[in-house]
């Protein structure tokens, strides 16, 4: 067993657990923020990417005692005082989303994104979007979320 | 009131699945609950001799092991297949048992032979590799083609054969054939997909030992009828003591119609050991046990005249149903294919039959379409072809044979009752600029590349009905749909469906629907679906059936809901029924102009009595209360259709294929909303545009999946599609009074053809098999270099 | 996933006296845990070396630039020193992978775990790169031995690799459609002396064509190797490619790749 301590969606979280515990577990089943996904078993499908000290990464191949110390957001964390995000905002305007499955961690992968490139080009955004898979929505109006996000924030 | 319904609603359920507040099944977790790892067989086809959970059970936090055995002495049902077809003989069609956990013979890798319950999921699978089975490898069929020929699988099922179907005149076809100019063939291959939702299968179950009610939360795309087959086949428990919920549910695509081995298993288990389960599949298990979809071997002619006239049509195919037949196994390759096969056209002549096939790989099911993306891609290769043979532009050969009258009667089973194809194909060619094509191709190969484009014409038969008509050609239920609306005191409102969304967008469109009718504000109405224990039975989502049927039945609920309020409000407004009339929310008495909102006469129909102003409103004869239900059975099925048309860049060096173009025009008649509708289509494009170029579903020889994760299985990506190019032409359905077809399926029955054609195209009319990999096609471009060397 | 003891040192002394038989270094972690997740590798100790601050870092020289082992494939990525010195490795970095992958993926990480179809392997072979290890200094055509074989010994740590600046380079890749590692990916490298050629994904471990190398090295445009057969034999061939069409895209990248110098 070994202890976890993080700062989780700005609160502070302190849990023992297995040394093999993954991140994405960490959050679902001891902290129940259950909105990171998992889909696949290989870090492909990208439905479990929270940021880690900013950074977007896939929580379902990280271990939580391996981000120790570190301050990690997840979808739970993304709207502030009720209101949602600009890119959270941005899916809903533009149909960006169907089952919801993928979606948190697309949203947090194309946060990212943005931190990184102020305006990115479609192509640019459909690259960015490789390890996000999504089997709803074609990824037309995800593209286009990201891009309405952009002039947002 | 401005209509809801065709606005670009943003929709309801968005806030809660982009705060990650969507509730999956694998997010729920009851106190004490144990967790289930399947002990899966590793052989395609194999004896069991000997299952030995001894050391298992001895393993830290086991808490019980089950095999076939138990499952088998408790009388346990199997899996069923849900529609009976008939050969062309008479003989019904041979069908194995399915047991939920196989006992004697193991007929896929991957099917379930035992299960480990313990405390923690590292305890479940620590024991699950401490079962040990004694297997005798048997030689596995796999390959379809061979099926026939190879030994039988399973007991009573002689050459593996499933049945063979036959739908049409093969005499008049014979005539038809021998009067043709031409006959065109193509060999095709409708390449084996594994659905891939996002969320893989989870179930989640909880016994109550007070009440003995078992409560089974699931990935399903119809807990209802889930419920149903487990308790009337698999005798799990009586209906009235199972309750099944399906509540968020992270995509479907037909791959979670089916009641599963582990539903099963986990229901009855939760009542044997008497604790909660946990069931939750890792993307491998879902690879190998989720039913897949497609694989179809066809063989196919169309007689034309020289003039390009279609005379006649044959349609061969083996379809390869897997191991077992599953729900919607034995229709899809049948009343789902069959008919269609004939596309949009005029053609006097044809037939289809079908021999479906066991082999010792998953069970193939409905997968997005089902069936009539199988029969689009075999007319539109054909007729693409034709246009090639006959030097017509493929355009023109097909506008030639749509036909032009509706209601159209379909050569072999469908009355069409509205569209117009030519106006839908004429969109499409102003749309992708088709006339400018030969500019690009040249400006493309002046590049080195190799450019090429493509048509498909499509109509499809969704929202399968009515039930009289399916029941009789051997469906095992009526393919209705349930809605109860209640009105409640206060005035919100509680539309109940029985229909299921899992990305379908449920929420918004059908409270747009009510809203509508009622004449109150969307926000106002929650709508309810996937449990059992809330709302009427209903028979779930898939074919593209919701707003067609599903929704039709919320209408009329509606209507009803608005009939009584006349009576109660003419009670209200002391005058006669016929005088009062219902706009916007609000009963009108039409020469006092006195006005009562749906509010208030809801809210009497819960007051039945008498006090300073309030008069007594329930009319003599009518009940209190305002819930009122419908169960809609449509008199036909609805017909969408359209025409798509792509264009592709082929690196010739690379293989590499490019999506440069796609323009879809699709009729769906009336349209609730924009944005959903586009939705659909786009995510019906990016399937069908993966099956033509990029997945496919590969087993060795053995039987072993090859494909089964994501390092091997290619899930298209946001980088492989350009923008898709969107219009619609929207013919009102007539059928149904609100107009409507269904749009789920559509792009992915369309765009396979669509993309191949292109493909070909760009390869100078040299024909290759989905999916058109960066290596397939750079061989037919070496091919191709080598015969126009020669030719030079 | 099966249990071990995670360690996390914080220098290589300590790391090393915590390896063992049953254990391993874990950087990234991109290939280890989804390794250890499906069941196809477990130990009794993970020995976490992301804190050993030695191991991470940058540093360019006159003639080389000098990459920490557990830097990360989105650090390499964006090193402007990197972009300057040698634009086709950063270029390099930028494309393994997904943006995730790349955000914990190390260049040590991938290089100890020499996957066949990984893109920094062909990196080393054609800069001439020297792996600095806790013990001693191995060139890169002599530390990659086999499919996912080094010449590291048990217990041996990489603290980083050194990359030799070239005159040009750049790196072309064709990506499997599904797991988009290289289906094959040629680096070329032109030095002052030579120039190397160095392929990955096409054979079971990354290798020189010494024959291309040749020629370009006699006249570096992309018509000397016009016509040169690149053999298919002793190349992958599986699903997704066959030996013949790896053979192709080696040739048609090769040429891309200098084309793109």
């Amino acid at each position: 067993m070994t202890k976890v301590t993080l700062e989780v969606n700005g609160k502070s979280v302190s849990k023992e657990v297995p040394d093999h515990t993954l991140l994405s577990v960490f959050l679902r089943d001891n902290l129940n923020l259950t909105g990171t996904h998992v889909g696949c078993d290989t870090s492909q499908c990208g439905a479990c990417v929270v940021h880690v000290n900013g950074k977007s990464i896939k929580s379902c191949s990280t271990l939580a005692a391996d981000v120790e110390g570190s301050k990690v957001t997840t979808i739970e964390g993304l709207a502030k005082d009720g209101k949602l995000h600009p890119m959270q905002a941005a899916f809903k305007k533009t149909h960006g989303l169907q089952c919801g499955y993928c979606t948190p961690g697309m949203v947090m992968s194309a946060v990212d994104l943005l931190q990184t490139k102020k305006n990115p080009s479609d192509q640019e955004i459909r690259e960015w979007l490789e390890g996000n898979i999504c089997r709803c929505t074609g990824y037309q109006n995800i593209v286009a979320a990201v891009k309405e996000a952009a002039t947002k924030m | 009131m401005a209509s809801l319904v065709g606005s670009r609603v943003e929709r309801k359920e968005d806030t809660r699945f982009l705060q990650g507040k969507g509730r999956y099944t694998a997010d729920i977790n009851i106190a004490n609950q144990t967790y289930a790892v399947f002990v899966r067989s590793p052989h395609a086809r194999a004896k069991i001799k000997s299952v030995d959970t001894s050391k298992a059970l001895k393993s830290s936090g086991v808490v019980s092991v089950l095999t076939g055995k138990e499952i088998a002495e408790d009388k346990i049902g199997g899996l069923i297949a849900g529609w009976a077809i008939r050969s062309e003989d008479g003989s019904e069609m041979k069908v194995p048992g399915n047991p939920p956990l196989a006992k004697d013979v193991a007929n896929f890798v991957g099917e379930p032979i035992a299960v480990v319950f313990a405390e923690t999921l590292d305890e479940a699978k620590e024991g699950a590799e401490k079962v040990k089975v004694d297997y005798k490898v048997l030689k596995a069929v796999v390959d379809p083609a061979d099926a026939m020929k190879s030994e039988a699988i399973h007991d009573g099922v002689d050459k593996n054969l499933c049945y063979d179907w036959l739908l049409g005149d093969r005499k008049a076809v014979d005539e038809a054939f021998s009067k043709a100019d031409k006959i065109i063939k193509v060999d095709l291959i409708n390449n084996r997909l594994v659905p891939n939702a996002m969320e893989p299968r989870a179930c989640v179950v909880d016994y109550n030992t007070a009440s003995e009610e078992i409560t089974l939360y699931t990935t399903s795309q119809n807990p209802h009828l889930s419920r149903l087959v487990m308790s009337a086949f698999g005798n799990v428990a009586p209906e009235n003591k199972l309750r099944v919920v399906a509540p968020d549910v992270g995509g479907g695509f037909g791959s979670k119609i089916n009641v599963y081995n582990e539903e099963i298993v986990c229901s009855w288990a939760s009542k044997k050991i008497e604790r909660p389960i946990k069931w939750v599949a890792e993307r491998t298990e879902s690879f190998l046990t989720d039913t897949h979809g497609r694989d179809h071997i066809t063989h196919a002619e169309l007689a034309v005249t020289k003039d390009g006239k279609f005379l006649g049509f044959k349609n061969e195919t083996i379809a390869n149903l897997g191991a077992y037949a599953r729900v919607f196994a034995t229709v899809t390759p049948t009343y789902l294919f069959g008919p269609c096969a004939t596309g949009v056209y005029v053609i006097p002549a044809a037939y289809s039959n079908v021999k479906a096939v066991y082999t010792n790989t998953a069970p193939v099911d409905a997968y997005r379409g089902a069936g009539r993306p199988e029969a689009t891609y075999t007319i539109e290769r054909l007729v693409e072809k034709a246009a090639l043979e006959l030097g017509m532009d493929k355009t023109e050969i097909r506008m030639k044979n749509f036909p032009t009258q509706f209601p159209f009667k379909q050569t072999l089973v469908h009355t069409v009752d509205s569209g117009d194809y030519v106006a839908g194909l004429e969109k499409a060619k102003q749309m992708a600029d088709y006339a400018g094509f030969e500019a690009r191709r040249k400006k493309s190969e002046a590049n080195g590349k190799l450019r090429g484009i493509g048509v498909s014409s499509y109509f499809e038969a969704c929202g399968i009905a009515p039930s009289a008509a399916v029941m009789s050609l051997g469906c095992g239920v009526g393919l209705w749909e349930s809605a109860e609306v209640r009105f409640n005191p206060t005035g919100q409102i509680s539309v109940f469906t029985g229909a299921h969304s899992h990305g379908q967008s449920h929420d918004t469109t059908f409270a747009q629907i009510a809203a509508d009718e009622l004449g109150v504000p969307m926000e106002n109405i929650d709508v309810v679906h996937g449990d059992t224990d809330k709302g009427t039975f209903g028979m779930g989502t898939y074919g593209s059936r919701s707003l067609t049927v599903g929704g039709i039945a919320i209408v009329n609920a509606c209507k009803k809901i608005i009939a009584k309020g006349k009576r109660v409000a003419a009670k209200m407004l002391e005058v006669n029924e016929d005088e009062i009339e219902f706009k916007d929310g609000e009963f009108v008495a039409l020469k006092s102009n006195k006005k009562k909102t749906i509010g208030e006469v809801a809210f009497a129909c819960y007051l039945p009595g008498q006090r300073d102003e309030m008069k007594s409103p329930i009319p003599e004869g009518d009940e209190p209360g305002l819930i009122e239900s419908s169960f809609y059975d449509p008199p036909n099925f609805s017909f969408p259709a359209g025409s798509h048309i792509c264009e592709v860049e082929i690196d010739p060096d690379t293989g590499n294929v490019k999506v440069e173009k796609y323009t879809a025009v699709d009729d769906f008649g009336r349209i609730v909303n924009p944005n959903i509708v586009e939705g659909q289509v786009h995510g019906g494009l990016a399937q069908g545009i993966g099956q033509a170029l990029h997945e496919n579903t590969q087993y060795d020889e053995t039987g072993q999946l090859m494909t089964a994760s994501y390092m091997d299985y290619t899930m298209p990506r946001a980088d492989n599609f350009p923008d898709f190019n969107l219009g619609f032409t929207c013919t009102h359905a007539t059928s149904n009074p609100l107009g409507v077809k269904g749009c789920g399926e559509a792009g992915a029955i369309a765009s396979p053809p669509t993309v191949m054609n292109a493909v070909i195209d760009a390869l100078g009319g040299q024909e290759i098999s989905m999916p058109a990999t960066a290596e397939k096609v750079w061989r037919a471009c070496k091919a191709m270099k080598k015969s126009k060397a020669k030719a030079a | 996933m099966k249990t071990f003891n995670y360690h996390s040192p914080k220098d290589v002394k300590e790391a090393t006296k915590l390896a063992s038989s049953s254990s391993a270094f874990l950087a990234g972690g991109m290939t280890t845990i989804p390794s250890m997740k499906l069941g196809l590798a477990t130990y009794k100790d993970v020995i976490d070396i992301k804190n050993i601050k030695k191991l991470s870092g940058i540093k360019v020289s006159g003639k080389t630039v000098m990459i920490g082992a557990t830097t990360k494939h989105a650090e390499v990525a964006a090193s402007k020193d990197v972009s300057k010195a040698i634009p086709a490795l950063a270029k390099l970095a930028g494309n393994i992978g997904d943006a995730q992958v790349r955000n914990r993926g190390t260049i040590g990480g991938s290089i100890s775990n020499n996957d066949p179809s990984a893109c920094y392997p062909s990196a080393c072979m054609a800069l001439n790169a020297v792996i600095h290890t806790d013990k001693r200094k191995i060139e890169a055509e002599k530390f990659f031995t086999g499919m996912f074989e080094t010449a590291l010994k048990s217990g041996e740590i990489v603290e980083a690799v050194e990359f030799q600046i070239p005159e040009k380079a750049d790196y072309q890749k064709h990506p499997n459609p599904a797991s988009r590692y290289a289906i094959i990916g040629v680096f070329v490298a032109k030095h002052k002396k030579d120039v190397n050629v160095a392929v990955t994904g096409a054979k079971s471990c990354v290798y020189i064509d010494k024959d291309l190398s040749k020629k370009l090295s006699s006249n570096f445009s992309s018509s000397a190797i016009d016509g040169t057969e690149v053999k298919s034999s002793g190349m992958n061939s599986d699903m997704h490619a066959s030996a013949e069409y790896r053979a192709n895209l080696v040739s048609l990248y090769t040429k891309k790749a200098v084309e793109a110098c």
